[in-house]
């Protein structure tokens, strides 16, 4: 179970004087629920854009199960097993629920339909496939986007601020949602609503000014005197 | 989802029957007429593909029809190549400039995507002017009659059996496209490109393939108009041969497989009717371009399909 899936090593971007991501190393072990926390602005999206591949790699190194992927495209990531699902909404709004599944299923998961419905249930849409997505609301569009990240069966799922928007009562059915998927789907969340990430995460990683200020148990974590520094804006947190 | 493929397939099989009868009964000048229209609607057909559905907008689709004119023309006029296998080199001739031109221009996008592919075609425009001995520039080549398209047939009836196959062909062949997985990501880098990416869709590869399945049809449609009518010349390069099936798919319909036939065949009409009335028939095809984007974005059957007909592919 302690195998690491996902590694980085010295992972950089800056854009011009910003230091957005400056020399992150990273361990993401098979099989567990993953959060990466911090202020805002703290590099989160744009480490994660460096993982998936949106953005490409300044220096350092990312290798998914032993594999560099470090120089693959974002598309080809994706058929290697690390889905991204979007912090702002990202469905196709003029196609249907099924059909935007439907683009999410991988060639090689063979029969199409049962492969939809599948993730569909899953998220609890599958009475909903034939609606067009752009007419869900706003919580059914998040699950949407969690159904298609679902479909592509990654290996990483990597889910950025999942639960922005949702009611509460949704943020529920949420989590234990992404609690099933574990272990057969590793799961790197970044998310701001800290008493989601504490029952939730296996582990934490705390970002800030693009680096790594502590990783650990959501209880060390807790304990930490530089994250509560980072938190509460003590000024000597920025040296 | 069964008996709506049954009732797609049975609508294209059906409007291809009634195009075969048509031709078979109208008088020899309405249905040379309609055989240009199904010529121009393979045209129209392929630049639907990625003009409506992959929402490619070219600007310089011109070349790649020239390129079938041409491909074509050239061969059967300086070495007697027989008209059948000259279509298929103008196809090929279509596809190969398709393919060469998205290398370069699909590593643009949107309003970029349109100025490189003009500058295409207005460079092979300029080519073909250059090699005016042997492309015949703006007075182009006449070829032998149609006459001898196909051995033992009229040359009208040659004509009709021709354009009717490549429409029939391009039709079908347009249908599958779209309702492959291929097509269905088509649609996918259109209505949303970095999410498709995301989804582990090369956006590149697919849009080239799209364009140059684009250049293809555009090919066979040039190489088809240049034989059947007996013409080639540089002026299949101009911009207007770009506009035009760019019209005829948003009058028709952007992304619906029979709105190109539809847009052609109506744009054929209006234009000739105008030409009765006026010189000025240019300014018609402009006042109908923008018509069509103020008032009937999508065209006759996107409308319809807004409307209600949900079906329509």
């Amino acid at each position: 179970m302690d195998s690491v899936i996902l590694q980085a090593r010295g992972l950089t971007r800056h854009f011009g004087g910003l230091r957005a991501v400056d020399g992150v190393d990273f361990d993401l072990k098979a099989g567990e629920i993953h959060a990466l926390i911090g202020p805002n602005g703290a590099g989160k999206t744009t480490f994660v854009s460096l993982l998936s591949g949106r953005i490409p790699v300044q220096s350092g190194s990312i290798a998914l199960g032993g594999e560099d992927i470090t120089a693959l495209p974002a598309h080809a990531r994706v058929r290697k097993g690390i889905a991204y699902t979007f912090q702002i909404t990202s469905v196709y709004p003029r196609l249907s629920v099924y059909d935007n599944v439907a683009l999410a299923v991988p060639p090689e998961a063979g029969e199409l339909r049962p492969a939809v419905m599948a993730a569909l249930s899953r998220v609890g849409l599958a009475d909903r496939a034939e609606q067009i997505a752009g007419t869900l609301s706003y919580g059914h569009q998040r699950l949407l986007e969690l159904g298609m990240g679902l479909a592509l069966r990654p290996r990483v799922l990597i889910l950025d601020e999942p639960t922005q928007g949702l009611a509460s009562g949704e943020v529920a059915g949420f989590a234990a949602l992404v609690r099933s998927l574990v272990p057969e789907t590793t799961v790197l969340l970044i998310e701001h609503n800290m008493e989601l990430v504490m029952d939730l995460a296996q582990r934490i990683t705390v970002l800030n000014f693009g680096q790594v200020l502590a990783t650990g148990t959501p209880a060390e974590i807790r304990a930490n005197r530089a994250v509560q520094a980072a938190y509460l804006g003590d000024d000597d947190a920025a040296a | 989802m069964k008996a709506k493929d049954t009732k797609i397939w049975i609508a294209h099989l059906a409007v291809l029957a009634a195009l075969g009868v048509l031709l078979a009964v109208l008088p020899a000048y309405h249905a040379t007429n309609l055989a240009r229209i199904l010529t121009l609607a393979v045209f129209a057909t392929g630049y639907n593909l990625a003009f409506g559905y992959t929402g490619l907008l070219s600007l310089g689709h011109a070349l790649f029809f020239a390129a079938g004119v041409y491909g074509a023309a050239l061969p059967v006029t300086y070495w007697g190549l027989s008209p059948l296998p000259a279509i298929a080199l103008g196809c090929l001739a279509g596809g190969g400039l398709a393919t060469l031109v998205g290398l370069l221009a699909l590593r643009t996008a949107g309003v970029s995507f349109m100025i490189v592919t003009l500058m295409f075609a207005q460079a092979g425009y300029l080519t073909l002017l250059y090699f005016g001995q042997i492309t015949g520039g703006d007075e182009g080549l006449v070829m032998p009659d149609a006459t001898a398209l196909i051995p033992g047939l009229s040359p009208d009836t040659a004509r009709a059996v021709i354009a009717f196959t490549l429409f029939a062909i391009a039709l079908l062949v347009s249908l599958i496209v779209i309702r492959s997985r291929l097509g269905r990501v088509m649609v996918a880098m259109r209505e949303n490109e970095e999410r498709s990416r995301m989804l582990g869709y090369n956006p590149f590869t697919v849009k080239l393939s799209a364009l140059v399945l684009s250049g293809l049809f555009a090919g066979a449609a040039g190489a088809g108009y240049a034989l059947l009518f007996g013409y080639a010349g540089a002026s299949f390069a101009t911009i207007q041969y770009s506009i035009l099936p760019m019209l005829y798919v948003l009058m028709g319909g952007a992304g619906t497989t029979l709105g190109p036939l539809l847009g052609t065949a109506a744009m054929f009409y209006l234009v000739d009717g105008a030409a009765r009335i006026t010189t000025a028939t240019l300014l018609v095809v402009g006042v109908a371009l923008v018509l069509l984007i103020l008032f009937a974005p999508k065209g006759i059957l996107g409308t319809l399909r807004e409307r209600g007909a949900r079906w329509i592919p």
